[in-house]
């Protein structure tokens, strides 16, 4: 992996010369027998590969007719092309998000249209060869799905629904990622993407108790399974496991201390991401939102906050609701969902960001902060895809932009900008999300980085930025990996509730 | 599945380079693996892999960067219980690659 180096800043930042090719392979890890079967998929590719991939792409089609107005509305005005961070930085043009695209509506005109049945070549319909499946699994998995093409998009086409819809046909005939299948996996079994079983989870938490107890003398609590407490927090485990995620659940910690919020993490439940969705799979999806119904119902909590994980929170936010009654929206014969609408106190938003939770402390005037303490940085905000594009906070649009700023610059002195066609709607991937975030994919992660980094060193040069905030468990593990490979300070990244951690005034300091 | 020989022996790893039966994992497989990864293993480096896998041995999962760091501090001072002194030794990330040369699974997730 040494071998793997930057590549070179833009010096205008316009579409990149083509370099064709630039990005074929066999893509990341296939997922083994073991992996696969673990989580009710064929073992491996199927013999009979051709015809059920059609068919399932039929069954999608007319199960989602989103999907099937996205295979026709696109009438190649290239408005997508150079939006993409993977083709900016790959410069291979099948990273064009149209020309991803066209992987598979290529197959759906062959199969799913009459001029393609009966004219393939002249309105350009591929068969589904082998060659044509490994190119998807290829180039759908150099998609993390953050969606910021389709906010450029006349047609309002989703890229994301394409690339989880071709995850979703190559699972099913056996041909899927190891990256989120092995995860997804561990999630069923042990209740998280890490595989952390609770006695170590526990052993952690009171790691933190007595590192707080330390730092500040104040007993802040990391409670774990708890009846009745009034808040479960569902967070990334990355929080539990990984550096700086864990400055960011210590921050957590110490404002629900500060407001004296009695909340509880749950060891069934000790995961916020949902990789169900990386692959399209509304089955893995649900399955996995399940645990938290659970673990609500037998903790009897009142509220339900999720931590800072930037496609948990979409789920949270927009799937929830129907997914597993967290949210108003569950049918009516949905027992469980309508005994959780019952136990949810409804004077709080349900589901309930962390940000948010904590924004609405700082209004009430529960919180206070010591700004001096985040003076060593100089601090811009890395808005997350799945935030931004996939989710809101607060009860106004764009809240999800505001409220994190809201909280930084509460706690500390020194905010800035990156250049505003890289931020809120706009934001570019931090290069590592939608199921990518994988060893093997490193290059990728690395070039997909470029258009961020290039926006972070104009503000590091000009004005002097050496802290990027972020709210997702993605964004800080890939940054991590990657700050280092363009020059920069690996602990340049970190957590919004890091800095709330850094200045809040606890207890009896207060 | 691939496979390392060591001392005569075969030993089956995944894609990465990672064990697959962790149990049979030894000091030998260890300087093997090791040297995979063009690290070459001191004294200090042993100190975190046998404390990798005695937290491995109770808790059947590596332990938290922060949990690794505050025993090592403890252990060995506190001027090396930071993370920059574990990236010094495992320059790959202590997570994963003193995962790896200690015969471990791979944390997975978004580490």
């Amino acid at each position: 992996m040494a071998d793997i180096t930057a590549p070179a800043y833009r010096i205008i930042p316009i579409v990149p010369a083509l370099k064709p090719g630039a990005m074929e392979g066999k893509g990341p890890f296939v997922a083994s027998d073991k992996i696969n079967e673990a989580i009710g998929f064929p073992g491996q590719l199927v013999e009979d590969w051709h015809d059920k991939a059609i068919a399932k792409m039929g069954d999608l089609l007319s199960k989602y007719r989103s999907l099937k107005v996205y295979m026709d509305a696109c009438v190649h005005c290239g408005a997508c092309s150079d939006k993409c961070h993977y083709f900016i930085g790959t410069q291979d043009p099948k990273n064009m998000p149209v020309a991803r695209q066209d992987l598979m509506r290529s197959v759906y005109r062959r199969y799913f249209t009459l001029p393609g049945k009966l004219f393939p070549k002249l309105v350009g319909a591929r068969d589904l060869t082998r060659e044509v499946l490994d190119e998807w699994y290829n180039y759908f998995n150099q998609c993390s799905e953050c969606r910021r093409c389709s906010v450029f998009c006349p047609y309002g086409i989703d890229t994301a629904e394409v690339t989880m819809a071709a995850r979703e046909i190559l699972d099913s005939v056996g041909y899927g990622q190891k990256y989120s299948n092995e995860i997804i996996g561990k999630v069923h079994k042990i209740g998280n993407n890490l595989g952390l079983p609770g006695p170590a989870l526990r052993d952690t938490l009171e790691g933190l108790e007595e590192d707080v107890k330390d730092a500040t003398g104040i007993d802040v609590k990391f409670p774990m399974d708890v009846k009745g407490a009034e808040v479960l927090l569902i967070t990334p485990s990355a929080d539990f496991f990984a550096e700086p995620h864990i400055d960011s659940l210590i921050g957590y910690a110490k404002v629900f201390h500060a407001t004296g919020t009695s909340w509880t993490l749950s060891s069934m439940s000790s995961e916020a991401g949902n990789f169900g969705m990386f692959i399209g799979n509304y089955d893995q999806l649900r399955t996995i939102a399940m645990r938290i119904r659970q673990a609500a119902l037998e903790l009897g909590v009142k509220r339900i906050v999720v931590g800072e994980c930037g496609h948990a929170w979409r789920v949270a936010y927009s799937f929830w609701n129907t997914l597993n009654g967290v949210g108003d929206g569950a049918d009516a014969d949905d027992k469980f969902a309508q005994m959780l609408q019952k136990q949810l106190d409804h004077r709080y938003k349900q589901p309930m960001h962390i940000c948010e939770f904590t924004w609405d402390a700082i209004q009430a005037g529960t919180l206070t902060f010591d700004k001096t303490k985040n003076d060593k940085h100089i601090i811009t905000f890395h808005d997350s895809c799945n935030v931004a594009r996939g989710s809101r906070m607060g009860d106004y649009a764009g809240g999800q932009f505001e409220i994190p700023r809201n909280i930084i610059k509460a706690c500390a002195n020194n905010f800035v900008e990156m250049d505003p066609r890289t931020t809120r709607e706009q934001t570019f991937c931090c290069g590592g999300g939608g199921g990518l975030l994988t060893d093997d994919l490193l290059d990728l992660r690395v070039k997909g980085a470029l258009p961020r980094m290039e926006v972070l060193q104009q503000v590091k040069d000009e004005q002097g930025v050496n802290f990027m905030a972020t709210i997702c468990a993605i964004c800080k593990a890939q940054f991590t990996k990657v700050l280092p490979i363009y020059g920069f300070e690996r602990k340049m990244v970190g957590g919004v509730h890091q800095l709330v951690s850094n200045a809040i005034i606890l207890g009896e300091d207060k | 599945m691939a496979s390392i020989e060591v001392g005569g022996k075969s030993y089956e790893t995944d894609e990465e380079g990672y064990l697959v039966n962790l149990a049979e994992w030894n000091p030998e497989v260890g300087v093997y693996l090791a040297g995979t990864e063009s690290v070459e293993l001191t004294e200090q480096h042993w100190e975190v892999i046998n404390f990798l896998r005695e937290y491995f041995e109770e808790y059947q999962i590596a332990p938290a960067v922060r949990v690794l760091t505050k025993a090592i501090g403890k252990k060995l001072g506190a001027e090396k219980g930071n993370s920059e002194y574990l990236y010094g030794l495992f320059p790959y990330g202590p997570g994963k690659q003193a995962c790896k040369i200690a015969g471990l699974p791979k944390p997975t997730g978004c580490v």
